[in-house]
């Protein structure tokens, strides 16, 4: 019967609704009184049967809720003879509940549409080698799968055989689709564009990245601030308070009418879903831009920040070597070019490789008798000469002459923080290659944004040499730089911050930074989705992406206010509501009611505006 | 021991979670401290030692308080 009642809701909201037009069409259109009773009667008890059972369960797990107060009202109103009070009443908190589903779906839309992108079925391989479709559940570590174009890779593993491109975007945000061959990573979730791959299970369900990211952003969405506790105790209290002065209010004034006035006017509907509402929206909104927040109190401290610490390498730098210029000393330079990066294809040192990717040579040469001198560089025979590539001291040891110029451009490559590689042909320098860990592209935009944001202080604090961290300082405009500092030299840096009164963020890669991490009011961790960062840091800018920053602390300010909103909006609203019924003649039961579901209602539109916040600056 | 993720439908109001936890602690064999019921993912998370109770008790108490309970996983602890 209670479960019957109470599926039924929307039914009843509906014949509650036809009801009370039945009665005003009777009254109105054709003065036939005794119609319009019995219809708000019929409208009242059908009304209030569902509010009645949900406010007896609550008082059975002893919770003064919501609808203990409507219930009351009503019940007051009949006794009364107000029916059209009491049908009104239930009418609208139904209706209104309803509408606060709807919308409350579409605020938690963002998340739920991620949490719907996880995998359901795989095709797994069975012992016959022949390949079936299973559900997820079955897929265990070390299976075989198939993954075909278009479908989506249903567990964390890597590719043992096929190639072809996989979306990512739903791990690092990265729309752009990234090439997978035989030994590549894969990750569940994401989509494989075109081709076919097979690929060894490694974690599988909530182990993998996506499964973890879900569980954290699921998390995130209920972990309650200070504030929010404070709403939870406050209405846990409120609610019997309310109860209380209506009885009061009727023991002195023997007026009932106003009594379950004050009863329904008192709800603190708003007020209690005001401040998850917010939240949800804006965790909803970071998740899809690559942002992940954990939980409101991590909103509240970042959306205060005014200091930021970053990390160099990794951080504002994309930590690995880029060649950043090149010097050559001869008139054959496509030769030079072919040797040098016939030779480095050689090697799998990472300046090696820095230089074959930049120089990109399609033609080269065979090379013969390669000897590596240990901390000096490799010497090798190609095209018949003699090719030494490596740092000054090779050079010397080669008995190579470096001219006036090049000792000049030497020097200046230095100056500017390059590692160097020298290039000799037969005893004569023909390149000097400039090689070093770039600023990331657009970090310097990025600063200016969180500057004009109210970040006063832009910190860096690096192992690197003080030279380097200069140069790195001037060029990005931080306020202050630091280098030579250990991993707890950073962390006592950050505390000394802290006890001066500020609140500070860190930002760094989440491994050897993890101290600071931890230490800071808000840790940031630059994650490509597979660290342990994810798990430690208070934020998560998914990919690496630098350039979420901006956006992250504009959603987190946002959000901030939007809750504050939403609390002025509540509490303004119960405030006059009160206010109006002791001071005006026009308050009355259903307009108190009309007026309380509608405060709902535009909380909870409030907090959707966030779905759609993208930074201004 | 198992342990039981139960997703309902939407939420609306926070006392709805006061009331599901209420009802839930009531159960012989529920871990109290494992119970959780969260507001915005409108789900519950429990350990429940099934040789006292089983899933579709659970399921049937949350139901009866009038919320439809839309997927359930068990697993083993």
């Amino acid at each position: 019967m209670q479960r019957h009642i109470l599926k039924n809701k929307k039914r009843i909201t509906l014949i509650s609704a036809i009801l009370i037009i039945a009665a005003y069409t009777s009254h109105y259109a054709f003065h036939y009184e005794p119609v319009a009773k019995w219809a708000l009667l019929i409208a009242s008890i059908i009304g209030v049967a569902p509010i009645a059972i949900q406010a007896f369960q609550a008082l059975r797990v002893k919770v003064v809720s919501i609808d203990v107060l409507v219930t009351i009202a009503v019940i007051g109103a009949l006794i009364i003879g107000n029916f059209e009070e009491s049908a009104i009443v239930t009418f609208l908190f139904l209706f209104g509940d309803f509408l606060e589903q709807r919308t409350l779906n579409k605020t938690r839309s963002a998340i739920r549409e991620l949490t719907e992108m996880a995998p359901e079925s795989a095709l797994k391989q069975m012992a016959d080698g022949s390949y079936q479709e299973v559900e997820i559940d079955e897929v265990d570590i070390g299976d075989v799968l198939r993954v075909l174009t278009g479908a989506k890779v249903p567990v964390d593993g890597i590719v043992l055989t096929g190639e072809g491109h996989v979306n990512e975007a739903s791990i690092t945000g990265e729309p752009i689709p990234a090439a997978k061959a035989p030994g590549a990573q894969v990750f569940a979730g994401t989509i494989l564009d075109n081709g076919t791959l097979h690929i060894e299970a490694q974690r599988v369900g909530e182990d993998t990245t996506f499964g973890r990211i879900i569980e954290l952003v699921e998390e995130a969405q209920d972990a309650k601030s200070e504030a929010e506790r404070f709403i939870d105790r406050f209405a846990k209290w409120y609610t019997p308070a309310v109860l209380a002065l209506g009885f009061i209010v009727w023991l002195i004034s023997q007026n009932i009418e106003l009594a379950i006035t004050i009863l329904v006017l008192g709800c603190p509907g708003a007020l209690v879903i005001g401040v998850p509402v917010s939240n949800v929206a804006g965790i909803g909104n970071g998740a899809r831009h690559g942002v992940l927040l954990k939980g409101s109190e991590v909103i509240h401290d970042f959306s205060r920040v005014d200091t930021m610490i970053f990390d160099k390498t990794g951080t504002l730098t994309q930590g690995k070597p880029v060649v950043s210029e090149v010097k050559l000393y001869t008139q054959d330079t496509g030769k030079t070019r072919s040797y040098l990066a016939s030779v480095e294809a050689e090697s799998d040192h990472p300046l090696a490789r820095a230089i074959v990717e930049y120089l990109d040579e399609k033609t080269l040469y065979p090379v013969a008798s390669t000897d590596v001198v240990k901390g000096g560089g490799i010497v090798a025979t190609v095209d018949g000469k003699r090719v030494a590539v490596g740092n000054a001291a090779l050079m010397s040891q080669e008995g190579v002459h470096l001219s006036d110029e090049a000792q000049a451009d030497i020097a200046r490559f230095e100056l500017e923080g390059n590692s160097l590689v020298l290039t000799s042909v037969d005893g004569q320098l023909q390149a000097l290659v400039g090689i070093r860990d770039q600023i990331r592209p657009g970090v310097k935009d990025d600063l200016a944004r969180l500057k004009k944001m109210g970040v006063k202080n832009l910190v860096l604090l690096s192992g690197d040499n003080q030279g380097t961290v200069d140069l790195v300082a001037k060029e990005l405009g931080l306020t202050e730089a630091h280098g030579n500092m250990l991993p707890e030299d950073k962390a006592a840096y950050l505390k000394d911050m802290q006890n001066k009164g500020h609140i500070v963020a860190f930002v760094g890669d989440g491994v050897n930074d993890s101290p600071s991490l931890a230490l800071a009011q808000i840790g940031i961790a630059m994650g490509s989705g597979t660290d342990v960062a994810i798990e430690t840091s208070d934020v998560v800018l998914m990919n690496s992406d630098f350039s979420r920053l901006p956006h992250a602390l504009g959603l987190t300010k946002a959000t901030a206010s939007n809750m504050r909103q939403n609390i002025i909006i509540a509490v303004g609203v119960v405030l006059v509501l009160l206010a109006s019924v002791f001071f005006s003649t026009w308050m009355n039961m259903s307009i108190g009611m009309l007026v309380h579901e509608g405060s709902i209602l535009v909380v909870i539109l409030n907090g959707m505006r966030l779905l759609r916040y993208k930074p201004r600056v | 021991m198992k342990k039981a993720t139960i997703q309902l439908e939407t939420l609306t109001c926070p006392s709805c979670m006061a009331k599901i936890e209420g009802a839930l602690k009531s159960l012989d064999g529920i871990k109290q401290d494992t119970l959780s019921v969260s507001f915005n993912t409108s789900k519950v998370k429990v350990d429940f030692d099934d040789s006292k109770v089983a899933i579709e008790d659970i399921q049937k108490k949350i139901g009866d308080l009038g919320y439809e309970v839309k997927k359930t996983q068990v697993k083993d602890l």
